[in-house]
């Protein structure tokens, strides 16, 4: 297939994990098979690595507390920050976690039931782990916008019904 | 009551016969009703790209609200003409040969009330924008349509525009990628046009106002990069249809200077400069906005295969347009004419779409419909055609 068809096809599902291949074939005036072929191609090479459902919390009742963590560690002699990386990955608490540039070394997105959680688990789980030199915390107030998907429920631009 | 005959008709004549666009009956029945998917909307569906209403609320911060020169900001008529120059291979002098104006509808009128005398034949095709015939007339010149036919894929034939040129002729206009058919032309299409303009020393208007949204794999062409066309060839672009800014009303003129020089004392008189809020949102546009274009480009072209095969697959002959984000159908099959289609179609099925007619006798036959309207409303207004075409066929519509 085309790279640019390639492109067409992420992007498509980057906005919407549940386009079809069958829509995407019409689309791209291909056959269903082959854009079948094309996803699974995608996903054999590791590019498209799951599908999800982008949930906003602030919908929910009993919406989950999100925090990010700033964290400073001493990196290893060999491996650097990776062992200590995937060590705090492993915890089902931990959504998400990236090597920073800057001020501080790890950037850990952590969810918890409470607010409680959250603390215990900064505590008495990442706080006490060998290497971890500090911590800061920062609560999640409010999302507006999240994988490119603005959250706030806005207002359409009504436009005329006919135009020449 | 007031008895007509008592007041004192102030309209002039040539403004009196001129004909009510045939879009605008449509419109007013269209907006007695709720629940309507439209077709019939001529401009993008997506928001402006946000870092041209940056741009723009960037001026305003800045406490830029004065008039600009009448030629529009020289930083964006740099700009114009680079872009021009790189997209298209056709360079001009942004101090004197690139005009900013309110949207191409401005650069239109201008152009036309610049080189037509009384009497003078403007020839263009149809079926065309609603706007053609009637700024023609309003200059006392004569529209000479020609038309153009779906086996021609809409393109204007060489053969047919050279039988349409008189001794009183004064330019051709021409407009592809076309509103209403999405026609464009082929290379040779376009030299053989040029040669009939040079043959017989005809300006030509190009109103390119669509020209980035194609979906061939070649760059962008202009009749003006051809042999003898440059001096005689006024380029009209604009913001509108390419960068989603159609409220922004920005459109530009481009030519040789004796033309552009006529359209700006026009401008300069009737309009003295184009919006100056506007101005910096369209330079912002060419600077940082390409990419957001490229990507409703590849929309525009996903939703055009879906709708054509969709209508293709329902039994109504539709061709591949190649540009603009339009097709037109072929709709005679159902036995009814395009203004009965539309109406009946919008009563029964709550689907609008525009009758051919609306843009010359010619597209008389067809309707037009635009894709500039979500995947999803594509979706079910050609389910609800569907289901029109066989309530036809069953006697039921
Ligand atoms: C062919 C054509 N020319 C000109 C215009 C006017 O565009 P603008 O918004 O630049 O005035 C349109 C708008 O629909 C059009 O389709």
């Amino acid at each position: 297939m085309k790279l640019e068809d390639r492109k067409y096809i992420l992007n498509a599902l980057v906005k919407n994990a549940k386009t079809t291949a069958a829509d995407l074939a019409e689309q791209l005036g291909a056959s269903e098979q082959e854009v079948a072929a094309e996803i699974a191609d995608l996903e054999k090479q590791n590019i498209i690595r799951g599908y999800h459902a982008l949930v906003n919390e602030d919908n929910l009742h009993d919406k989950p507390v999100k925090a990010i963590i700033e964290v400073r560690v001493r990196p290893e002699r060999e491996g650097g920050f990776d062992r200590i990386a995937r060590r705090l990955s492993n915890f089902p608490q931990v959504t998400a976690l990236y090597l920073m540039s800057g001020g501080y070394d790890l950037m850990i997105e952590v969810r918890g039931a409470d607010l409680n959680e959250v603390a215990s688990f900064v505590s008495s789980k990442l706080a006490t782990i060998d290497g971890v030199l500090s911590t800061a915390t920062h609560f999640l107030l409010k999302k507006y916008k999240e994988s490119g998907i603005m959250l706030l429920e806005e207002e359409r631009d009504e436009r005329l019904k006919i135009v020449p | 009551m007031s008895d007509s005959r008592s007041c004192r008709d102030f309209v002039a004549p040539h403004i009196a016969v001129l004909p009510k666009s045939g879009i605008r009956y449509f419109f007013d029945l269209v907006n007695t009703m709720s629940d309507v998917i439209s077709l019939g909307i001529g401009e993008p569906d997506f928001v402006s790209p946000w870092s041209v209403c940056e741009g723009a609320m960037y001026s305003l911060e800045r406490g830029r609200t004065s008039y600009t020169s009448n030629l529009g900001l020289l930083s964006l008529r740099k700009a114009i003409c680079d872009y021009v120059a790189e997209e298209f291979g056709v360079r001009y002098a942004p101090e004197n040969e690139c005009l900013v104006t309110v949207g191409v509808s401005e650069a239109f009128d201008l152009a036309i009330r610049a080189i037509t005398s009384p009497g003078d034949e403007i020839v263009y095709h149809e079926p065309c924008y609603v706007s053609y015939g009637t700024e023609i007339r309003m200059s006392h010149g004569v529209p000479v349509p020609v038309c153009t036919y779906e086996k021609n894929l809409f393109a204007l034939d060489p053969a047919d525009l050279e039988k349409a040129v008189t001794p009183r002729t004064r330019a051709i206009i021409l407009n592809f990628p076309c509103n209403p058919t999405g026609a464009v032309l082929t290379d040779e299409q376009m030299r053989d046009i040029a040669k009939i303009a040079v043959k017989y020393d005809l300006a030509v208007i190009a109103d390119h106002i669509y020209s980035e949204l194609h979906y061939d794999d070649r760059p962008m062409h202009t009749v003006a990069a051809l042999p003898g066309m440059r001096e005689r060839t006024i380029f009209l672009h604009g913001f509108s249809k390419a960068f989603a800014m159609t409220g922004f009303r920005i459109g530009y003129a481009c030519g040789p200077n004796s033309i552009v020089d006529a359209m700006m004392k026009i401008h300069q008189y009737a309009m003295l400069c184009a919006p100056t809020t506007a101005q910096y949102g369209a330079e912002e546009a060419l600077k940082s906005a390409r990419p957001d274009m490229h990507r409703m480009v590849a929309e525009y072209k996903g939703r055009r295969n879906v709708i054509v095969s969709r209508f293709n697959e329902m039994g109504l002959s539709c061709f591949n347009p190649q540009g603009a984000f339009y097709v037109f159908p072929n709709i005679t099959s159902t036995g009814l004419n395009s203004q009965d289609f539309a109406v009946r179609l919008l009563q029964s099925k709550r689907v609008a779409v525009v009758p051919g007619n609306a843009f010359g006798a010619c597209g008389e036959g067809y309707v037009r419909c635009s894709y500039a309207t979500s995947l999803e409303d594509i979706r079910t207004a050609m389910d609800r055609i569907a289901e029109f075409l066989d309530d036809l066929k069953a006697g039921k519509a």
